[in-house]
């Protein structure tokens, strides 16, 4: 049986589990408490679980990781709550050079079950540093793992699974897709922590991407099938590490790879996954793999971001691009 | 003349007990202390800086990448560290090589990591919680701060139950004060009330930059601008760095929140072995400190209690075995195995992991079959 109901909405059902599940979960950050968080992520569960489980923090983003680390040492599983993607630098230091090195520098002795979720991403009209997508700086640092839904469902799930991991998790949560509502099986997740799936099955090119960029692929291989194309769709869910098993399988049966990300393309997830494709799949590339992918601008103002930010019709642009090798 | 008259201070440069205005409170903790753990303190500050001696030797015979002298800084560390229980958890910096072999780090264990064997590697559950070194500035004030918040979420403050109650203290030295950390871990220690010590030993010079840069008032201050208690103290007094720590731990056990501690102290010798003094700071500087040694104190101090020549006699030996042991065994130690790399980078499984082992020991194995 399953459960319709919003992203925002499926990751507070996840967090309301892990809490229920492990007294040891706790939940830190700015506005989490009262308030519910600034994308109401966390509304309700102060008044559930109490102030000692979900605690607002003063607003110190490596006071908030780095304390999350203590915590950690001293056996809590803490769910840290970065407002705004681009405020997540102040803590990059904790983060990367701490958080992701410590099980390595006690040779194994300790672990940092910590988890940072991230609304991250544009097509929400904001301001300054809170529409940016900055995956790619925590999937160069080994030590941590990096998730990203694209569906309630997968939130749902995913969060629920990045806190039981005895790892550090970046969960980056596309916040254009928040209100968005999707069916939930509360029973199964369906699928492995970090499967990368086929959500679309096609046959003359692939289209992957992660996040929000999911919905925009699928949306343009709606389009391009009353055009005739068939087009298969990956989402990779997981962006450390990546499963390139059924990305491979795709590029051998469609021979057309495109990767789609709001980042920009300059050293990003997307030139990763080009690479690896093109490394595992040679023989099979009728085309090489093609990058859509934010500008290697800063952020625009929001007027703009139409403008930045990858869309069905450069995604299609990019298909015609592919099918002309 | 860094001494104001807010400094703690139990025992003079000359080695005599000061009684004064500020020195008062404390004195009763010292009054406890029998001969036998006065000479342990000794014993501890002579041991180890024949040990410091041997491992900047160690470092200029090649031996050791780097060696970051702990020389003058001994009473600071000794007698804090004996202030604190065992089942306390201490967060050091990077200097605190007395404090770890009290807490039960082999020296060696420290010495690996300057010989590039590892980064640390020790786990503090079975080190009598000494936790490894951070050497990023700061940085390790924020773990402690967590690790405190930790306590007190665990009811392990304030009980009254001296079996139960735990503090946390917290290493970190003058140039790190500046460090957005710092203050950040202070921010979070005064907001949740952690049971932690704030231990600075300010040895006045951050590599070559002198602590004038770092401040324009006392950094005892700054801690009270955050709201926790703070005291300065004289660093090179062994017994003023056990009395001050151990009144401010027993505060922070018992649930009074977090409290400051500054040592001043001096760094006799280099940051690290990789940079010269001369030139950057004054002989008269050095001479000035020289006079205000924490071990020749102490030493004064004892003999006047009527400490025997034997008994300074058997520490300075023990500090020649110590000596010659560490200098046997690292030349002993062996670089690990290259499959090490990959051995703990997460906790749970990972794939890619798997493949580069796999794809390393491939590697290395396509030579062995070439031969």
């Amino acid at each position: 049986m399953t459960e319709t109901m919003t992203m925002a909405k499926a990751l507070n059902e996840g967090l309301r589990a892990a809490l229920g599940a492990d007294s040891k979960v706790l939940l830190m950050g700015e506005d989490i408490g009262p308030l519910g968080g600034v994308f109401r992520v966390t509304e309700g569960l102060q008044a559930e679980f109490g102030d000692k489980r979900v605690l607002d923090t003063p607003l110190a983003e490596s006071g908030i990781v780095g304390t999350a680390i203590g915590l950690a040492m001293s056996g809590y599983r803490p769910v840290c709550e970065i407002q705004f993607d681009g405020f997540i630098f102040p803590g990059f230091d904790q983060i990367t050079s701490q958080l992701a090195k410590l099980t390595a520098r006690h040779e194994g002795s300790l672990s940092m079950p910590v988890v940072i979720r991230v609304p991250y991403g544009g097509h929400i009209g904001a301001v300054e540093h809170h529409q940016e997508s900055p995956e790619a700086y925590f999937a160069h640092t080994p030590g941590l793992r990096l998730l990203s839904p694209a569906t309630p469902h997968d939130a749902y799930w995913m969060i629920q699974e990045a806190i039981t991991s005895n790892d550090p998790v970046l969960f980056f949560e596309p916040k254009s897709r928040y209100w968005q509502k999707g069916e939930v099986d509360r029973e199964s997740s369906g699928i492995a922590t970090h499967a990368s799936r086929v959500v679309r099955e096609g046959t003359e090119v692939t289209l992957v991407g992660h996040g929000a960029m999911v919905s925009m692929l699928l949306q343009a291989a709606e389009l391009a099938a009353e055009e005739g194309t068939s087009i298969e769709v990956v989402d990779l869910r997981s962006l450390s590490p990546i499963d390139y098993e059924p990305l491979v399988a795709s590029a051998q049966k469609t021979g057309r790879v495109i990767v789609a990300q709001e980042a920009p393309g300059n050293v990003s997830i997307g030139s990763e996954v080009a690479a690896t494709v093109s490394e595992r799949a040679f023989y099979s590339l009728e085309a090489p793999v093609l990058r859509v992918s934010g500008y290697d601008t800063p952020f625009p103002p929001a007027k703009l971001e139409s403008v930045y930010l990858p869309s069905v019709d450069r995604i299609l642009d990019a298909v015609d691009r592919a099918l002309a090798y | 003349m860094p001494y104001t008259a807010a400094t703690v201070q139990l025992l003079s440069p000359e080695g005599t007990l000061v009684h004064s205005d500020a020195s008062e409170q404390y004195l009763p903790y010292v009054d406890k202390l029998s001969d036998d753990v006065l000479q342990e303190f000794h014993r501890h500050m002579v041991v180890m800086r024949r040990f410091d001696i041997e491992a900047a030797n160690l470092q200029r015979q090649g031996q050791l990448a780097l060696w970051i002298p702990s020389h003058g800084q001994e009473a600071a560390q000794v007698g804090s560290a004996l202030a604190a229980k065992p089942h306390d958890h201490i967060f050091p910096a990077y200097r605190e090589h007395v404090i770890a072999r009290i807490r039960g780090v082999d020296p060696v264990t420290i010495l690996a990591m300057l010989r590039g064997i590892s980064h640390g590697g020790w786990d503090p559950k079975e080190h009598n919680n000494f936790h490894l070194y951070t050497l990023v500035i700061g940085s390790q004030t924020l773990h402690a701060t967590g690790f405190a918040m930790g306590l007190g979420l665990d009811g392990l403050v304030g009980t009254g139950d001296p079996g139960k109650d735990t503090a946390v203290m917290v290493y970190f030295g003058d140039g790190s004060t500046s460090q957005g950390d710092v203050s950040e871990a202070m921010v979070f220690a005064a907001s949740y009330q952690t049971p932690q010590v704030f231990f600075l030993q300010n040895n006045h010079w951050a590599i070559s930059v002198p602590v004038s840069r770092q401040s324009r008032t006392p950094l005892y201050l700054r801690g009270e601008g955050f709201g926790i208690p703070s005291v300065q103290i004289d660093g090179n007094d062994v017994l003023a760095s056990f009395a001050v720590s151990t009144a401010n731990l027993d505060a922070a056990r018992a649930g009074e929140g977090p409290r400051f501690i500054e040592a001043l102290t001096y760094r006799m010798g280099a940051h690290t072995t990789s940079d010269d003094p001369s030139k950057y700071r004054a002989e008269s500087e050095l001479e000035f400190w020289a006079q205000r040694d924490p071990i020749a104190r102490f030493e004064t101090f004892l003999r006047g209690r009527g400490a025997s020549q034997a008994f300074f006699d058997e520490i300075a030996s023990e500090g020649d075995d110590l000596a010659a042991d560490i200098r046997k065994r690292i030349l002993e130690l062996e670089v690990p195995e290259s499959s090490t790399l990959f051995d703990h980078v997460y906790s749970d499984p990972h794939p890619t992991m798997d493949a580069q082992r796999k794809a390393l020991a491939d590697f290395e194995a396509s030579f062995e079959e070439g031969q």
